[in-house]
């Protein structure tokens, strides 16, 4: 399975999230803002970083960069979309998932191994999860707190759209203690904690996060 | 003459700037102040006259770009730079 990896300007964690789905087996194609076209790939990571310099809003720009008007339409068709980070800033800017990241609620940038409770372990991307699982991945943002109308958190939560909850202390005001969401078909995922940097013992907490990653290879030989 | 576009969080949205910044004010003794709210403000130059069809076009670019309605509201109206009040006061 070909996962294209986009590099904006002032993306920071392409290489990583090219070395977790090679980890998971996968083909990792690097992407450019600027291009166009897909180059044929199965799925698309929207990595971590602070694109454009987290000018405006974090993700405004990048949203409308090249490449987003052929992520957004393959997105529309089922392709599968991962925005870690920045990339879920993108996606919430790109409407691809509901919502915004407002800035922590304690104003300090946070860095740790988050604790995370895995709510939906059906979708593309947690399908080698099970529901309730625990796991560690580092989060590391300065504007991670998850708001929505009230009316789109309650339909998040009863369609079953919460991916990933903060366990433990909520590092940074998110709503209902959201780390991460799906869009309705359970393809596109946007969550703010690292799941990339969390895939060999040597380099993170742990291998927690490379799950994210096979599961959408997965996804794909059951397709 | 220019387009001002102004971008404040929505009321119901936590903002921590704002909050960090009503703060610093207190410890610096302007205790009168009882809130701040934290925005931005976008000043246009623009080509045309600003007739009421520039004012739709920037409004347009507003809520496109320049504002996320998820979190924020912005007002579109017309006036000049700080820079050329500044002057004026000169």
């Amino acid at each position: 399975m070909r996962v294209g990896i986009v590099t904006f300007p002032g993306s920071l964690d392409d290489r990583d999230a090219a070395r977790a789905v090679r980890y998971a087996g996968g083909q990792a194609v690097p992407l450019w803002h600027g291009d166009e076209d897909l180059s044929g790939v199965d799925a698309v990571v929207l990595p971590g970083g602070f694109s454009y310099g987290d000018y405006l809003r974090c993700g405004a720009i990048a949203r409308f960069a090249p490449v987003m008007a052929a992520v957004v339409d393959r997105a529309r068709a089922g392709m599968p979309v991962l925005g870690i980070c920045n990339g879920f800033q993108i996606l919430c800017e790109a409407h691809l998932l509901p919502g915004a990241l407002m800035r922590n609620d304690r104003q300090t940038f946070v860095c740790r191994d988050q604790a995370l409770t895995v709510a939906n372990a059906t979708t593309a991307w947690t399908s080698g999860y099970q529901e309730g699982q625990r796991i560690v991945v580092p989060l590391k943002s300065g504007e991670g707190g998850y708001v929505a109308p009230e009316a789109t958190l309650d339909a998040l939560e009863g369609e079953g759209r919460v991916v990933v909850r903060y366990a433990g202390s909520n590092p940074n005001g998110s709503l209902r203690d959201i780390a991460g969401i799906t869009s309705e078909n359970g393809r596109v995922v946007g969550l703010m904690p690292h799941p990339e940097h969390a895939i060999d013992a040597l380099t993170g907490p742990g291998t927690d996060g490379l799950g994210f990653f096979s599961s959408v290879l997965a996804s794909a030989v059951s397709a | 003459m220019s387009v001002i576009v102004e971008v404040m969080p929505k009321p119901e949205i936590l903002d921590p700037q704002g909050q960090a910044v009503l703060n610093a004010l207190h410890r610096l003794g302007f205790t009168e102040v009882r809130g701040v709210r934290q925005g931005k403000r976008f000043e246009l130059d623009v080509d045309a006259d600003v007739d009421p069809e520039v004012l739709r076009r920037v409004s347009d670019a507003a809520a496109t770009l320049l504002a996320n309605p998820v979190i924020e509201e912005h007002v579109v109206h017309t006036g000049e730079s700080v820079h050329a009040k500044e002057t004026d006061r000169a």
